[in-house]
């Protein structure tokens, strides 16, 4: 049973050994061994259909692995002993498509959760909400329904929701893909300002700025496995393979 | 010909048609008939106020005891049809399978009829009870996969963000993918609701007391002791103001729908 005193800071917030998954005869994932320490900022990056989104999904078992071990601050998420929504409640996770509740106001897409699976009280709940939306800049719109917003202003929302079950770590899954151009900056400032906060953060990304200002380091894969990794300038700017050259000339 | 005037020309004779047919009916038909046998005013008067108090009244009665036990029910077959556990997929899957595929008046029949015989059971509330609880199991049957259609329909984002807030299955589904689902198939259930009214007609089978009928049974009676057509006319009035009101909002909804898309 994973408790929360199981839970240890001094392991790293994410250990990913020899992870494996495959979606029919398609193997996505062919053996990542990925780490991010506590605090740490990493950014994956690699072409579409590198498997990045499913190595990010399968941390928190959106993915079920085929093989491998998957250690969430030394609890290992892959055991049929672990309570994994108890381990969800401690990583946030932000989708490329929002996901935002259409049917929830601004304040109930974050409170919802807090109460249902954190059994916070609603005015605790509704605090934490209210803190959160200042956060990101949309303690405005808590009555605004998703629909009503932008979607630079969805993802703050989604960003704030993430935050208000109060995790350890934060997943994101190229947050800013399917925003309009003018709306990225908005997403990203939030994120950088997370960063700065000491987040654990893994974030699946095209926003090379992003991953060289804010990323403690980088890491690109490419055909379902880690071509290359280090610190933002050296991955980005001296990369040492050639699939990583050839994938950052098409993308600077 | 130029093509505007051949398609002019066209339509003239399809208003000709039309304007024709009309006369040869105005022509034809025998008016004074018709009134005396369908429209009868004297004939009417007698059927108020117990067409609206109890007929009609009873309709909808047992339209809403219908439709909300078939959501009930029809919820719980849903969500059976979608379970990880085999054999309650494959029990609600042969349940609607078979309820769909038989004739609603059956099933009334046999269970205001053969079940009661065959087990010795006395229906609550006689044999419109009986009849109710056979409208009920067909039209859960309907619903079941109008709801599991809805719930499919609910992006798989939405429950990906509830199960990764640490939201469980079950609180997943009746806060995020139940609320979603109900509002896409808002429209094809009210649709099912207008089926069911209709489908009440079907009771006068079960046979009913006096106080019991529904406004196709109370119509039959009084056409048969009046030796005239105008109850029918007036059930069916009835019927229409009911159901079009209905009709009208499912357009509605759908129009709304789509904006909202």
């Amino acid at each position: 049973m994973a408790t929360e005193s199981s839970l240890r800071k001094d392991r790293p917030a994410i250990e990913v050994r020899g992870l494996y998954k495959s979606f029919g005869d398609n193997e996505v994932l062919k053996g990542i061994d990925f780490h991010v320490d506590q605090g740490e900022v990493v950014c994956v990056i690699g072409p579409s259909g590198s498997g990045k989104s499913t190595l990010l999904r399968c941390v928190n078992r959106l993915e079920e692995p085929t093989k491998g071990t998957i250690l969430v601050e030394g609890v290992d998420i892959t055991d049929e002993e672990t309570d994994l929504d108890k381990i969800r409640t401690r990583i946030g996770m932000v989708f490329q498509q929002f996901n935002l509740f259409p049917h929830l106001s601004v304040l109930r897409n974050l409170t919802l959760a807090q109460q249902r699976a954190k059994r916070r009280g609603k005015s605790e709940a509704v605090e934490t909400a209210r803190r959160n939306l200042a956060k990101v800049g949309l303690d405005n719109r808590e009555n605004a329904y998703p629909a009503q917003l932008s979607g630079g202003q969805q993802q703050r929302v989604a960003i704030a929701r993430a935050l208000s079950m109060n995790p350890d770590m934060m997943l994101f899954d190229e947050p800013t893909s399917a925003l309009d151009p003018e709306l990225v900056g908005d997403v990203l400032e939030v994120m950088r300002q997370l960063a700065d906060e000491g987040m654990t953060m893994m974030v699946v990304t095209h926003e090379m700025g992003f991953a060289r200002e804010v990323g403690d380091r980088v890491v690109f894969m490419d055909g379902g496995v880690v071509v290359e990794q280090g610190k933002p300038e050296d991955v980005l700017g001296n990369p040492q393979h050639e699939r990583t050259k050839a994938f950052l000339s098409k993308v600077l | 010909m130029k093509p505007s005037t051949r398609r002019r020309l066209f339509r003239g004779v399809l208003y000709a048609i039309f304007v024709l047919a009309v006369v040869a009916v105005v022509l034809v038909a025998d008016w004074g008939t018709i009134q005396t046998n369908f429209f009868n005013p004297d004939v009417a008067a007698t059927l108020f106020p117990n067409v609206v108090l109890t007929a009609a009244k009873n309709t909808i009665v047992y339209t809403a005891i219908a439709f909300v036990g078939g959501l009930i029910f029809g919820l719980l077959l849903a969500l059976m049809k979608l379970s990880p556990v085999g054999p309650y997929r494959w029990v609600a899957t042969a349940y609607v399978e078979i309820f769909r595929g038989l004739p609603a008046l059956l099933v009334i029949f046999g269970f205001a009829f053969a079940v009661p015989i065959a087990f010795d059971w006395r229906p609550p509330g006689g044999s419109a009870g009986a009849g109710l609880i056979a409208l009920i199991v067909v039209s859960a049957a309907y619903i079941a996969e109008t709801i599991r259609a809805g719930i499919e329909a609910v992006p798989p984002g939405q429950r990906e963000a509830a199960r990764s807030l640490g939201m469980n299955p079950s609180w997943t589904m009746v806060s995020v993918v139940l609320p979603q689902a109900f509002r896409i198939i808002t429209p094809p259930l009210t649709n099912e609701l207008v089926i069911l009214i209709k489908d009440t007609s079907l009771l006068f089978i079960a046979g009913m007391a006096l106080n019991e009928r529904e406004l196709t049974t109370f119509a039959r009676d009084a056409v048969s002791q009046q030796a005239n057509a105008t109850p029918l006319m007036i059930a069916a009035l009835m019927y229409l103001i009911i159901t079009l009101p209905l009709t009208q909002l499912v357009a509605k909804l759908e129009r709304h729908n789509k904006r909202g898309r």
